[in-house]
This record gives C-alpha cells, structure tokens and sequence, in this order.
C-alpha cells in the first residue's frame, strides 16, 4: 500500500505574526517558515507504517510556490520516499488544494491519505475532509490512534468530551492530531539522504485543476487589544479585586 | 434566503454549541432551519423546535445517523441542501468534521471559525492563532459555514414554537463504522459553555498535583476545568479539557491560568475571556501581558490561599 502525505509550508509556529499596515495580510517576508507541525505528526505516522511494513511507499505532496521544496525535502528527511510539488504562485485555498490531491490520488493510487488536521495559517481544518468528499471516501478526522489490519484502518479519535473509534476500509483519509505521535528529529545523514530523493514537479494545469480562489479577502485587522492589566501582590487583593472591581465571582 | 443549521446533539439533547449558531444563522438574514439527524433523537428535535428565532425543524431519524459519522450524516445534509443559501455548523469537532466534507459535495468554499456576519456574503474569521482577523466574502451560491460559539450570544432556548417536519433518513454509506467511544463523565460545566475556568499547566509538575491543586479551586468556584497543551501532553490533564489553538476555544466571564507561561497557541483559545486571572511564579511570563490581574507567586501556595479566601 502506498500512503500519501500532503504537507504545506507555514510561518513557523513560534513567530508572532504581524498585520500589514495596509491590512491587505500578514507579513510574511523575511519570516522563518517551517512544515505545518501537524503535518510532521503525518509524515511521521506514515513513515511508521512503512516501517512495519504496512506501507510500500510514502509519497509527500506539498501545493504552493517553488520554496515548498524545502518542505518536501523535510518531509524525505524524515523519512518519505519521494516528493510531488504542485507547484503554483497563487493562492491556493483548501477546496483548491483537495482538488489538486483528488487528481494525484487518481493517479498514485494510494490506500490511505494522512493529512494534518489543519494548518497553522489558514487554521481552516477543511482540506482532509474535503478530499475524502471528493474521493468519495472514508473519513477519520482528529486521529490520535491509527491500526491498520488487512484492508481496514481503525481510528481513534479525538472528539469533544474524549475519544471515539471508527473503522474505515481503504481507500481512506486519516487527518492527525497532536497525540498520535511525537515526530523524529531529522538527523545530517538523513538530510543528506533526502537530497537525493526524487522531486517531480508539475502545474496544476497538468491536472486539470482550476485553483481560482472562492472566497475574496476583503480585509486582515489586528485583533482588539485588551487593556492593560495589573499585578496584585497577594491573594486577598486578588479576590477583593475579582469580587468588587470585576464583580465576577 | 433561508438558513440551516446543524444541530449538535446526543440524540436526547442539544448540545449548547448550536444555540450560538442559530444566533449567527438569524444575522445572516432570513428564515432559519434547524437540521437534528440522529436515531430516536425526537427529544432534540423537540428541543430545538422550542429555540427562539428557528421557524422549521427538519428532523431525520435512522440508524445511520446514531453516531454522527462525518459521511452518512453529511449526505443527510445534502439530501436538503438544495433548499439554501447557508449551511452552518457549530465549530465543535462535530461540525469540523462534517461542514468540509459538505462543501465540497457542493463545491463550495467553506468558511470556518467565524466570529461575525458582516452581511450575508461577508464574515470575520481569525487566522494565525487569532493574531489577525481575515474578513472574507464568499462568491459560491451556497455558504457553508462552522460558527464559533464563544464569537456569538446563545439563542433563547425556549420561547419559539416550530414545526417539526420529518423526512426520510438516508441509508448507511458503508464507509465507516463506529466501534465505540469513551467519553469522559464529568458533573462540572461543559468547558466551552463555562462562565469561570480554572486551568492548569506544566508547572503543576504532576497528575496529582494537578489534580490536589486545581479542582479544589474548580469546586469552589463551580468551574470548569481547563489546561495547556503541555500539561495535555505530559498526561496531568484529559485530552478534551485542552484550551488553545488545536484545542477548545473559550471566552469566559473569568479565566484562572495557574502555571501557565502564556504561549501563542494557548492565549488563541482564551484570550477573549471576560477577565483573565494569571498565577506564575515567573515575572516575564508572557501570560501577564494578557491578564487583567496577575498574581507573580507559587501556585502550591497561592492557589490552596485563593480556595481558603473565597
């Protein structure tokens, strides 16, 4: 069975990002950017699939400008086997992104994609799902365990209030979050490894994939800035404060 | 233009997360749908019949529909989309789940997380963490919608008088299978619904701790408990009871963070609590540039006192 992975490329996720003064989006330029941290957590898994001896191949696709090679390059690092990038200047939004993986799932023919749950960007949650729709498939969102057995993949989920188990048949599309793994570091030799793996790159033209956005972002604004607090210097002054001035207790 | 929402339920009850979105659903203009699809869920599609401001229930019952799997209750919602211009879920693992795979049946963009209508096109969402607001305008006929509950006020739970229509349930899609689940149980108030959380993080240093510290507070108060990704992941808290980014969002009357530093994914779940109280014993911690009252001393010491001194 092979397994594909999508990963993106983001602002990394200790940066603290900036608005642009003309509130056309975030700054981004000169900004450290790194793998969606829960797209480590599916290169991760499926590379530990492989390693049992589930997997046959792990195939890591990134969607976006050319630099997302650095991405897949992390994703070789860690351990796929070879690197698709959708290669595209514009932006690209999950409907557009699960279109462009619906037509390479047509032709890899994987038996389950892993997708992180969702990107630290964007923070839409949408693209696994919207594969899975689009392949007519299985879903297993918030995955915190996955056991393949034979042609059946069964999940835990992370759901409000605790956990759930589905079992799904393959072809299906797993999304991970936090718990399921904790990712490897990449080590030099694996980096170095990793350059020699194969990158193709096609268009998304190739795929016959219109990417055009759907929705318009009209503005980016800073959040509203909460007041200035202050600091009480011991726990009497803290419940008279809460009892009186903020009256909530 | 009429609007459905998808009801969050236990197949007895609704769960409060749609009663917030039914309130964004009524700001998007129009008459306003409530879908309950379940299995002998005739007591939440009776519930929601009762919510102020719903003109019809839509109420689908069948076997398929139990536990809520992602692919036979997003075919129910198509099987009515045709009839409207929104379709709006809650933004609860529920509703991430499903909305997307909705969407893109429809090929529609779907919007996620908003906190605001600005008109029926039109919405405000958070993006990086809640370090920048996105308004963004759909240009799809249809708009699919996941609503944040702590962006929008509850609807009334009663006073509303809708039918409930009944209509057929589809058939299972055979593409999953529910095994089981354990979910917690637990007498306190639902984290996201909370009016005060107390939340814990590392520096709790322990299960115990954690435990021996925080819900004495918890009690007092009549609290919800909460905690950091890092008190999450060295296991002193349950996974659900994580505020943040990747965890619940919350918005509070008042929030207690002990031992908590303040990281960019922690304050995105919290930040627009009513009142932010922080226990750190460290000065810089990046948690007091948020609180409304900081207290710079030992949670062993601090918090017991606060339990004593209420």
């Amino acid at each position: 069975m092979k397994i594909l992975v999508p990963v993106k490329r983001v602002v990394d996720y200790n940066v603290k990002v900036r608005v642009k003064a003309d509130g056309t989006g975030v700054d981004i330029a000169n900004v450290k950017m790194s793998m969606n941290p829960f797209d480590e957590i599916a290169v991760e898994e499926a590379v530990r699939l492989k390693e049992k001896g589930v997997a046959t191949e792990v195939i890591a696709v990134s969607c976006g400008v050319a630099q997302c090679q650095e991405t897949l390059r992390t994703a070789m690092a860690i351990g796929a086997d070879r690197g698709i990038l959708v290669e595209s200047a514009d932006e690209l939004q999950p409907l557009a992104v699960a279109k462009l993986l619906k037509a390479l799932v047509d032709k890899e023919q994987p038996g389950l994609v892993i997708c992180g749950k969702q990107a630290i960007d964007d923070d839409a949650n949408q693209t696994g799902q919207m594969l899975a729709a689009l392949g007519d498939w299985g879903q297993a969102t918030f995955a915190s365990k996955v056991e393949v057995d034979g042609a059946n993949v069964k999940v835990t989920r992370e759901v409000d209030g605790g956990l759930e188990t589905i079992e799904l048949s393959q072809p299906a599309v797993i999304t991970t979050d936090l718990r399921l793994n904790e990712p490897r570091y990449v080590t030099l030799p694996n980096i170095m490894k990793a350059k020699k793996k194969p990158l193709e790159t096609v268009k998304p033209a190739d795929l016959g994939v219109d990417v055009a956005p759907r929705l318009k972002t009209l503005k980016v604004s800073e959040p509203p800035k909460r007041g200035a607090g202050v600091k009480v210097p011991d726990v009497a002054t803290l419940v008279d404060k809460l009892k009186n001035e903020a009256k909530v207790i | 233009m009429t609007a459905l929402v998808i009801a969050e339920h236990d197949n007895a009850s609704l769960k409060s997360a749609t009663l917030n979105t039914v309130t964004a659903a009524l700001a998007c203009g129009g008459d306003v749908h409530v879908l309950v699809a379940g299995e002998g869920a005739a007591a939440a599609a009776a519930a929601a019949a009762q919510i102020a401001g719903v003109a019809k229930v839509i109420h689908a019952d069948g076997a398929a529909l139990k536990n809520g799997l992602a692919e036979n209750v997003a075919a129910q919602v198509l099987a009515i989309a045709g009839n409207y211009s929104h379709i709006l879920f809650p933004a609860t693992a529920s509703g991430k789940n499903i909305a997307p795979r909705v969407a893109a049946k429809l090929d529609v963009a779907q919007i996620s997380d908003i906190t605001k209508v600005d008109s029926a096109d039109t919405f405000e969402r958070p993006i990086y963490a809640g370090n920048a607001i996105a308004t963004v305008q759909s240009t799809d006929a249809v708009k699919v919608i996941t609503v944040r509950g702590t962006g929008f006020d509850a609807a009334a739970a009663t006073g509303g008088a809708a039918a409930v229509e009944t209509v057929a349930a589809v058939a299972d899609t055979g593409k999953a299978k529910f095994l089981g689940a354990e979910i917690a149980k637990s007498d306190r108030p639902e984290l996201t619904a909370a009016k005060i959380i107390v939340s814990g993080g590392r520096a709790l240093g322990s299960k115990e701790k954690f435990d021996e510290v925080i819900t004495p507070l918890a009690d007092k108060l009549g609290a919800a408990i909460g905690a950091s990704r890092a008190a999450v992941d060295a296991g002193y808290a349950a996974n659900d009871l994580q505020v943040g980014q990747t965890g619940k969002i919350v918005a509070p009357q008042l929030y207690i963070a002990c031992g908590i530093s303040g990281a960019i994914q922690h304050l995105a779940g919290m930040k627009d609590s009513k009142v932010i109280v922080a226990i750190n014993k460290d000065p810089e911690a990046p948690i007091f540039s948020v609180a409304d009252y900081g207290l710079e001393a030992d949670l062993f010491a601090a918090v017991p006192e606060l339990v004593q001194a209420l």
